[in-house]
């Protein structure tokens, strides 16, 4: 039954009636997402592509009984929107800007200790789950179901691996992209222990970039579960990369030793990883992983 | 974004952290009217750039007479700076800041920054101050003090009050020490501040405590809310050809290699370097043409591409999942019309309309190899560029 998303889930769309909100509400009921309406405010009561609009999201909880959004409101108002989601007691967030200050995801943060919800984000790509629906801007198209799972911090990557996996037939089972931010919700780690525990993936693909440690993390979460694991396969972007330059995302910069492309690939392969050396590879490199 | 130390040091005393008096000079002119009003027996010149090293490349002068000053300032003013930190052939010095001299007692380092792993801020303290931090971890790592705060959580007083125990400070300095620490934190989370750092934070003979230099980087998807730190940008300090992307939306940064890439998304962009040094190449840029790719955007792009001399051909690498392929194509003709393409141009398209796209590129007669696949891209463009 894939990750995070449900045949059954009800979705809303925060930033509704916006442009990229409305242009990626269309592609996710194109897909049979169960989208039941957005909400903008000050335009609550209206219909938008036939769904019901609403001023708060507790309005819309109320209403339809939603349990997940993604949001797609511009970035000072990203983690506002976050936050009356968590406090209206959604299950999932999935916040798709890019641009949101770092501050304001600490605080958002703060904010979620003890709280149930779940955030994919911020700019991110978003979650996909091939023939169950989509929430976020990953082009249905390219998917194919099966019994891969996808994590990534960048959507080109996601969108790469996922036209590989599908032309050879392993298919996804569930696509996440986790975002490119420094301070963000869900990561390497927690999407990991959603594949392991997920019946209906059998191998996982991990897409890391320059920056942080979170694959480092990953690696060690890989490597402590050894043979009750599943077969996982890898490409780090920025192997090229000069020291000191942020490249694109606010989070590819390498300040330290453990953040360059080498320390992470090798924490993954110590970790029995297999390792794919160019993007062209990694549909190369799951398929290996999982013969071994 | 970046500023310079004297920048920081004015956003920091007005957060009533104490910085010794000075001001910044443009001439040499300058330099000397303000060591006549600082009317010190000792002032400091100190070039200002955006790099670390700064002393020890020679971009730190002493002076004891307005001679010396007017010497310093003329060594400084004509000077290329080359530290560690900087690019090969180093930076221009057009501003140099002139500080009071202070009788020194002690140096300290202190550093906040956000830290990826918690998502909070951590502060970083030793009384190692004045040297290079990476040399005392290197050197003895126990001298290096941490305080990790959880993400969004305040800053404690025993949080600074432990820091200065660490490094062996109590009483008056401590507390005087404790009150810059509080007040530099108070500051790096109003302005939106992603790292501080004052190496050296000094204490002097006579027991009073000084801002002595200030690194400081902010939050680039602040800078909306922070319009006194964005009025700092010093467009001096960047590469022109970064500088004009920065004015068309465009993540660009130049690298030393050959090849000009325009890629959609900050990780293909980063995929589609590595696999042209796999193949033996060198990526003269990085590009993410982020966002919505109008073909006017893609045009800009090409062009200031094109305009790179140091580039010998171009890689046009686009999977078009919210971007159509003929938008992109569009803009490209265009763009490859107006420059009268003479460098080599491999195009790899997928994704949205892509062969409406490819249709553009073919009808266009212009000199483009279209490939299917990243793969094909990277080895072809490689090769053309080795063939010269």
């Amino acid at each position: 039954m894939a990750i995070l998303l449900t045949k059954e889930t009800k979705v809303i769309c925060q930033g509704f009636t916006g442009a990229q909100g409305t242009f990626h509400s269309e592609r996710a009921l194109a897909y049979n997402t169960k989208l039941v309406g957005g909400v903008t405010p000050d335009k609550g009561g209206r219909k938008h592509l036939d769904l019901p609009v609403f001023n708060t999201v507790a309005e819309a909880v109320k209403a339809t009984g939603c349990q997940a959004s993604g949001v797609f409101v511009p970035p000072p108002f990203a983690a506002d929107a976050i936050l009356e989601g968590v406090e209206a007691g959604l299950e999932l967030i999935i916040c798709i800007t890019d641009g949101v200050p770092v501050r304001d995801m600490q605080r958002v943060k703060r904010d979620m200790r003890g709280r149930k919800t779940r955030l994919v984000g911020p700019n991110c790509p978003g979650v996909l789950s091939p023939g169950i629906g989509k929430i976020g801007i990953i082009p249905g198209h390219i998917c194919k179901p099966g019994r891969i799972g996808v994590i990534s911090r960048s959507g080109t990557l996601s969108y790469e691996t996922a036209v590989q996996l599908s032309a050879s037939d392993m298919g996804q089972s569930t696509i996440v992209g986790i975002g490119g931010d420094p301070v963000n919700g869900t990561n390497y780690i927690d999407a990991l222990e959603l594949f392991l525990a997920d019946d209906d993936t059998d191998g996982i693909v991990i897409i890391g970039e320059i920056g942080g440690t979170a694959e480092i993390e990953a690696a060690q979460l890989i490597k402590d579960r050894g043979k009750k694991g599943k077969p996982v396969a890898a490409f780090v972007a920025g192997a090229s990369a000069p020291p000191g330059r942020k490249l694109g995302h606010a989070g590819a910069i390498v300040s330290s030793g453990d953040e360059t492309a080498q320390a992470k690939k090798e924490a993954l392969r110590s970790a029995g990883v297999v390792i794919a050396e160019t993007i062209i590879d990694i549909g190369r490199a799951m398929k290996e992983s999982l013969n071994r | 974004m970046n500023i310079h130390e004297y920048q920081g040091k004015q956003l920091l005393s007005q957060l009533g952290v104490p910085i010794l008096a000075g001001d910044v000079a443009y001439s040499i002119h300058d330099a000397e009217r303000i060591a006549r009003w600082l009317d010190e027996d000792v002032v400091v010149l100190k070039a200002q750039i955006h790099a670390g090293g700064r002393g020890k490349a020679g971009g730190v002068k002493i002076a004891h007479s307005l001679n010396e000053v007017i010497e310093g300032a003329d060594a400084l003013f004509n000077k290329r700076l080359i530290t560690p930190q900087t690019p090969p052939e180093g930076k221009q010095v057009n501003r140099v800041y002139i500080e009071a001299g202070c009788k020194i007692a002690q140096e300290f380092y202190f550093c906040i920054l956000v830290n990826r792993q918690t998502g909070g801020n951590d502060l970083i303290a030793s009384r190692e101050g004045g040297m290079d931090i990476e040399e005392v971890a290197a050197k003895d790592a126990s001298l290096i003090h941490r305080v990790s705060l959880d993400s969004g959580s305040d800053l404690q007083p025993h949080h600074v009050r432990s820091l200065c125990y660490a490094m062996g400070l109590s009483g008056r300095v401590g507390r005087r020490v404790q009150d810059v620490m509080t007040r530099i934190y108070k500051g790096f989370c109003a302005l939106d501040a992603y790292m501080v750092e004052i190496n050296p934070l000094a204490v002097t003979e006579d027991e009073h405590v000084y801002v002595l230099d200030c690194k400081a980087t902010f939050d680039d998807n602040a800078l909306y809310r922070q319009r006194q730190v964005e009025e700092m940008r010093d467009d001096d300090e960047m590469d022109p050809l970064e500088l004009e992307a920065s004015r068309h939306d465009l993540n660009y940064v130049k690298l030393h290699g050959n090849i000009g890439l325009m890629v959609n998304g900050a990780g293909l962009s980063m995929a589609t370097m590595d696999i042209i040094k796999h193949f033996g190449g060198e990526a003269a840029n990085f590009m993410d043409v982020a966002g919505a790719a109008t073909p006017q955007r893609v045009a800009a792009a090409f062009k200031l591409i094109y305009r790179d001399e140091d580039v010998r051909g171009i890689l046009l690498n686009i999977f078009g999942g919210m971007m159509r392929c003929n938008d992109i194509a569009e803009g490209l003709v265009q763009a490859a019309r107006e420059v009268g393409l003479k460098k080599p141009l491999v195009v790899r398209l997928e994704g949205t309309n892509v062969e409406q796209g490819q249709k553009i590129l073919r009808d266009s007669g212009l000199p483009i190899s279209p490939v299917g696949g990243m793969e094909e891209a990277a080895r072809t463009i490689v090769e053309q560029v080795k063939a010269g």
